[in-house]
C-alpha cells in the first residue's frame, strides 16, 4: 500500500521527492515512483501542484451494518475538583454549531460521584441532553472504569460523533473507548467541521506541528476525536437554558478497575502545572543561574501564570524537569507564552507553537525564536524583565 | 518476568523543516531514529532488568518497513534480549487502531508477557493512542504519562504519573501496560558486548501469515481514519519587533498585551 501517482499528470518535477520524510520517492523515466518504504503520510499529496498524487482509501469500503441508527453528537464533560473543565464548554460551543448544521441533538456525558448541579452549565453552553452516571467508583479518574462506562453508554445510545478534550485525561481514556467500540479516533484536533456528506472533518497537527492533516472516519461509528483545549471559543448561550437530565444506571461490573488510586496531588502557585495556566513565562539557559528564575516566578505570580523552562535550563539545573516545554517535555498552548533567554530550537518550539500570543525576549536578534514569535523584544533580559515587572505591578 | 517494549522508527526531526518561502515541509536527508520516548521506555525496562538480571527478559518489538530493523538492533545494543520485526506490505498505512491490532496479535504470539512499556507518544504521528488501545485490545490495565516505576510486591507496581495539574500515584497489578515520560531515567549508551551480540542477532520478521491475520484487518484496509488532506500550518507572519530603549520596549509590550486581553495584566 503506497501513495498513488497518476502518470498522466506527473511532470517529473521532483518536488515530492524533497518533501518525503522517508525518502520513498524517486524519479524513473521522468515520472515519480513510490517505493515500499512509503508510510502513506500524505505530505507529498499536498506538495504536488499538478494533483498527480493521491492516497489509497482506508477500510474495505463497507459501512457498519447498523450505521444509520447512529445519531446525535456527544461531548464528554470533564471536571476537576467539582467544576467543569473549560475545554468541555469550548467543545459544547463548537458541537452546538455542528449539531445545528446536521439537525441533530447535542448531548453531554458526565461521569463521577456526587457531581450535583454540574449539569446546569452544560445546558447553558448548548447541551440538549445530559447523561449522568453517579457512582462511588467514579470519584477518582481511572482509565478502566471511565472507559468502560463511556463505551457502554455509546453502545446503548449510539451517538454518531463523540468528542472529548485532549487533556491528559481525555488523551488517556478516550483511546480505550475507541478500542472498545472498534472505531477510529483522531487525536488532538484543532478544528472540526461537517462536510457535504455529513461526515466529521477533523483537522489536527502532526509531525510536531510541522504539518496539518484533515481526517475522516468514514466507516467507523461513532466518529471520535479529542480536541485541544483553548483552540475553540466557549460561548454561553443563556443564563439558564433547560434540557433533559437523564440519570443512567449501568451494570456494576463496568466500575471494576484493576488499578487503585493511592494519591493525587495538585501543584499550585508559579510551579503549578504549565498546561493549565493562561500565561506561561518560560526561561532558558540565558537566565544564567537558578536564582535568576525567581524573577520569572515573580512575574508569573503577578499575572497568575506558571513558569516553564527550556531543556537547556532544565539541564543546567535552573528549573525542574516537570517545567520543561517541548518535544520531550510538555506541550502548552496558553493565551500568552513568553520565552525569555531561549534560543528557539525546533524541539522547544513544537511544545509551544500553539500558544495564542508568543513573546520572545532575547539579546541575539538572529535567535531562531524570533521566527516563531508574534512580538520580538531584542534586549538583555536582566534589564527588560525588571522593567516589565514594574509595569505589571503598577497596572495591578 | 517478560517485558515487551514497543518502539517506533521515526524521521529525525532536526531534518524536518518548513521552507519559509513555499511554506512546505522540506527534508534534509532521510535519517531516521528510534522515537525519543521509546528510548525511555527501553530504559525503564532495562532498569527493571538491572534489579534481577537473570529473571527478566526484554523483547523489543516494532511494526514498520524492513529498515525499521535498525531501531531493534539499536535496542539490542543497549541491552534488550530479543527483538521481533513486524513487517509486511499489508501493514502499511495503519492508523492507531490497525497498529494496535497488529501489535496485540504479535504480543499474544509471544506468549506470556508481564509488562508492556510504550513511549508517551511518537513524534511523527503524535497521537499517544497506541499504548491505551493496545492495552485495551489485550485486556490489560494501563497507566499513561508514567514518570516513576517502583515495585510494591513482586507482581504489583506503584507508579507515579503526571496529570495536567500535578501527579497521581497508582497501584498497578501485573500484567499491565505503561506509557512513559523522560523522567523514568536517562537512556544508557550502547555496550560493547551487547553491540557485538546485536550484530549477530537474527531478527525474526513476522508478516500477516505468521500472525494469522487477514489482509483486510491490518494496514490501510484495517484502518478507520482516512487522511484526506495534508497542508502546512499558518505561521505567524505578523511578527512585530518592539523597538526603543528597554523601558520603552517594556511599556509598548505591556500596552499591546493588555489591549489583547491577556488575563492577569
Ligand atoms: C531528541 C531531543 C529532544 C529535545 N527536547 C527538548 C525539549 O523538550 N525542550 C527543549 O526546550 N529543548 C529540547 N531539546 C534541546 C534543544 O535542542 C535545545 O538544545 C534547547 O532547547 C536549548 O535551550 P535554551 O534555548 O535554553 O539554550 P540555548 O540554546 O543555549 O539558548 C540560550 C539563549 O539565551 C540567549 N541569552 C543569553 N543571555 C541572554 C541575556 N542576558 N538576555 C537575553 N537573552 C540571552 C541567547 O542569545 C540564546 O539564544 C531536545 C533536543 C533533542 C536532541
Ligand atoms: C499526518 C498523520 C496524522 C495521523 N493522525 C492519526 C489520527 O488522528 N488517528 C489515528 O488513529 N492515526 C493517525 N495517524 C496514523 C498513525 O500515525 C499511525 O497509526 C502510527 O502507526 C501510530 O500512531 P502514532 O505515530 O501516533 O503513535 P503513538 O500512539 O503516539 O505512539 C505511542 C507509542 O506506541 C508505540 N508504537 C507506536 N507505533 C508503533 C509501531 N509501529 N511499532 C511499535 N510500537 C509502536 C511506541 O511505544 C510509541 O511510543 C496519522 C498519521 C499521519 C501521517
Amino acid at each position: 500500500m503506497k501513495a498513488l501517482i497518476d502518470e498522466n499528470l506527473c511532470t517529473g518535477c521532483g518536488t515530492c521527492i524533497d518533501v518525503c520524510p522517508v525518502g520513498a520517492i524517486t524519479l524513473s523515466e521522468g515520472k515519480a515512483k513510490v517505493s515500499d518504504e512509503c508510510t502513506l503520510c500524505g505530505i507529498c499529496v499536498d506538495s504536488c501542484e499538478f494533483g498527480a498524487i493521491s492516497l489509497p482509501k482506508v477500510g474495505t469500503g463497507e459501512l457498519p451494518r447498523d450505521y444509520e441508527t447512529y445519531r446525535g453528537i456527544w461531548v464528554y464533560a470533564e471536571w476537576r475538583h467539582g467544576t467543569i473543565h473549560r475545554v468541555s464548554y469550548e467543545l459544547l460551543s463548537k458541537a452546538r454549531q455542528l449539531a445545528d448544521k446536521k439537525h441533530v441533538p447535542l448531548a453531554s456525558v458526565l461521569l463521577g460521584y456526587r457531581l450535583n448541579g454540574l449539569e446546569r452549565d452544560l445546558f447553558n453552553y448548548g447541551a440538549d441532553i445530559v447523561y449522568v452516571v453517579d457512582h462511588p467508583s467514579l470519584a477518582y479518574f481511572t482509565d478502566e472504569a471511565y472507559g468502560n462506562v463511556l463505551a457502554y453508554l455509546a453502545k446503548e445510545y449510539r451517538p454518531e460523533i463523540l468528542l472529548a478534550g485532549a487533556t491528559s485525561i481525555g488523551r488517556s481514556f478516550i483511546p480505550r473507548v475507541a478500542a472498545l467500540l472498534k472505531t477510529g479516533l483522531t487525536a488532538d484536533c484543532t478544528d472540526l467541521d461537517i462536510n457535504e456528506e455529513g461526515l466529521l472533518v477533523q483537522t489536527r497537527p502532526a509531525f510536531g506541528g510541522n504539518i496539518m492533516a484533515s481526517i475522516l472516519c468514514p466507516y467507523g461509528r461513532p466518529q471520535m476525536a479529542t480536541v485541544r483545549p483553548r483552540v475553540m471559543e466557549a460561548c454561553r448561550l443563556a443564563e439558564t437554558r433547560s434540557g433533559v437530565l437523564e440519570r443512567v444506571s449501568v451494570p456494576e461490573e463496568l466500575f471494576k478497575s484493576r488499578i487503585e488510586v493511592l494519591e493525587e496531588t495538585v501543584c499550585e502557585g508559579p510551579s503549578a502545572s504549565i498546561v493549565e495556566a493562561d500565561v506561561v513565562i518560560s526561561g532558558g539557559r540565558g537566565l544564567g543561574r537558578k536564582e535568576n528564575f525567581r524573577m520569572l516566578e515573580e512575574l508569573a505570580r503577578l499575572v497568575n501564570g506558571a513558569v516553564g523552562a527550556s531543556r537547556g535550563a532544565v539541564e543546567s539545573g535552573f528549573a525542574d524537569p516537570s517545567q520543561q516545554v517541548g518535544q520531550t517535555g510538555r506541550t502548552v498552548a496558553p493565551v500568552l507564552y513568553m520565552a525569555v533567554g531561549i534560543s528557539g530550537a525546533i524541539q522547544h518550539v513544537v511544545g509551544m507553537q500553539g500558544s495564542r500570543i508568543i513573546v520572545a525576549v532575547n539579546k541575539d536578534p538572529q535567535a531562531p525564536i524570533f521566527n516563531v514569535c508574534h512580538y520580538g523584544v531584542v534586549a538583555d533580559l536582566f534589564e527588560f524583565i525588571p522593567e516589565f515587572i514594574k509595569l505589571v505591578k503598577g497596572g495591578c | 518476568m517478560h517485558i515487551v517494549v514497543c518502539v517506533k522508527q521515526v524521521p529525525e526531526t532536526q531534518n524536518v523543516k518548513i521552507d519559509p518561502t513555499t511554506n512546505t515541509l522540506v527534508r534534509q536527508g532521510v535519517a531516521s531514529m528510534m522515537n525519543p520516548f521509546d528510548r525511555f521506555a527501553l530504559e525503564a525496562a532495562l532498569r527493571i532488568k538491572d534489579m534481577d538480571r537473570d529473571n527478566v527478559n526484554i523483547t523489543v518489538i516494532t511494526m514498520g518497513p524492513p529498515q525499521a530493523k535498525e531501531v531493534l538492533i539499536d535496542a539490542l545494543s543497549r541491552g534488550a534480549d530479543d527483538a521481533v520485526l513486524l513487517s509486511d506490505q499489508a501493514f502499511a498505512g495503519a492508523d492507531t487502531w490497525a497498529t494496535s491490532y497488529t501489535l496485540a496479535s504479535a504480543i499474544r504470539k509471544l506468549g506470556s508477557v508481564d509488562l508492556i512499556i510504550c513511549g508517551k507518544q511518537a513524534i511523527d504521528g503524535d497521537t499517544a493512542q497506541v499504548g491505551p488501545e493496545l492495552a485495551t485490545l489485550l485486556d490489560l490495565p494501563y497507566a499513561t504519562y508514567v514518570s516513576r516505576i517502583e515495585f510494591l510486591e513482586p507482581r504489583v507496581l506503584k507508579i507515579t504519573r503526571q496529570t495536567d495539574e500535578g501527579t497521581a500515584v497508582w497501584k498497578v497489578p501485573l500484567p499491565a501496560l505503561l506509557t512513559v515520560l523522560k523522567d523514568v531515567g536517562i537512556p544508557r549508551v550502547r555496550s560493547y558486548r551487547a553491540t557485538l551480540r546485536a550484530r549477530r542477532y537474527e531478527v525474526p520478521i513476522w508478516g500477516i501469515s505468521d500472525l494469522r491475520l487477514s489482509k483486510e484487518s491490518v494496514g490501510l484496509k484495517g484502518s478507520f481514519t482516512q487522511v484526506i488532506k495534508v497542508f502546512s500550518p499558518q505561521r505567524a507572519k505578523d511578527r512585530t519587533f518592539i523597538e526603543g530603549s528597554v523601558s520603552e520596549q517594556a511599556a509598548r509590550l505591556y500596552e499591546l498585551l493588555k489591549k489583547q486581553g491577556v488575563p492577569g495584566l
